[in-house]
């Protein structure tokens, strides 16, 4: 049985370990912010980016986040199948989230606007992959929960999990809010 | 402390912070497409919805602050904020700097 000082310590611990991924994030932005302008005579963000598509991108993640959200809302081993539910409409958006980010990345590679084009596309590439990559992960870790969960119930180590989980993703969409700023928005703005 | 501030979610704190963040998202985003006011305008109006809907995100979503005292996560919160800001300042001020010079290396016939 996880006592709350257990509990406590380990959601401490990821929360650490999420600001230092916060760190890991900065880095990537400052390059950006550095390489944004170094298109080396082709195409800028406002030739490349469509804000739409972007927005759509946006209220996905968003909807996610409240939906992981309203998972973990006042829950106890009684309401598995609302926490399962919940968290399979998460899991759906983000994969939503992932397939258009897929998507987008791969009609501007057959463009020719690879990562290899320019300083500009290669710090957006690595900045958007890598904030792809942490929702591709948290999706993987999604699917490894939901299966634990239905076949041993939600006893509280495995809620613990969800907990850490649900502040991951809450996490990456805060991320988002400035990749959609800085990036989209501010590319398009010129 | 029966159950962990993080599992009890209140309902209206998160319905209250997913309305905010659809306005400041969609404000931000007509803001750029329609264009009604100058680009530096935009710019700056863009970069404080953004760092406001951060918090409402912060507060409502992920609990900062709310957690029992010491307030361990808010000051762990306020450092990686703290090198953030030097890092990604710092990074931009250092190479405008570094480009500024190279730029001007010929006008000084080197």
């Amino acid at each position: 049985m996880m006592n709350a000082d257990t509990d406590s310590k380990t959601f401490f611990g990821f929360w650490v370990y999420l600001m230092s991924d916060c760190i890991l994030f900065a880095t990537l932005f400052a390059t950006y912010a550095v390489l944004h302008k170094g298109t080396f005579g082709g195409p800028s963000g406002k030739e490349l980016f469509n804000l739409p598509y972007a927005l759509v991108e946006t209220f996905l993640l968003l909807i996610s986040s409240f939906t992981s959200g309203l998972a973990m809302m006042k829950i106890g081993p009684e309401n598995k199948h609302r926490v399962l539910g919940w968290f399979f409409v998460t899991f759906l958006l983000g994969a939503g989230f992932v397939g258009m980010e897929i998507n987008e990345f791969y009609h501007m590679i057959q463009e020719g606007n690879g990562p290899a084009r320019s300083g500009f596309l290669t710090s957006f590439f690595t900045l958007v992959g890598t904030h792809g990559f942490h929702v591709s992960m948290g999706l993987i870790w999604m699917v490894i929960f939901m299966a634990q969960a239905f076949c041993q119930g939600l006893t509280p180590v495995i809620l613990r999990r969800f907990v850490c989980l649900k502040l991951f993703w809450h996490f990456l969409d805060v991320v988002w809010i400035f990749i959609f700023t800085f990036v989209y928005l501010m590319g398009v703005l010129g | 402390m029966k159950e962990s501030y993080h599992s009890v979610g209140k309902y209206k704190a998160y319905l209250i912070g997913f309305i905010l963040c659809i306005v400041l998202t969609l404000a931000s985003y007509f803001m750029v497409t329609e264009r009604l006011f100058s680009v530096q305008t935009i710019f700056f109006t863009i970069i404080g919805l953004a760092i406001v809907q951060t918090f409402v995100q912060l507060v409502c979503f992920l609990s900062l602050g709310k957690e029992p005292k010491p307030h361990w996560n808010s000051i762990v919160f306020l450092f990686a904020a703290i090198v953030l800001i030097i890092l990604v300042f710092g990074s931009m001020w250092i190479m405008y700097h570094l480009e500024y010079r190279l730029m001007s290396m010929p006008a000084e016939g080197m």
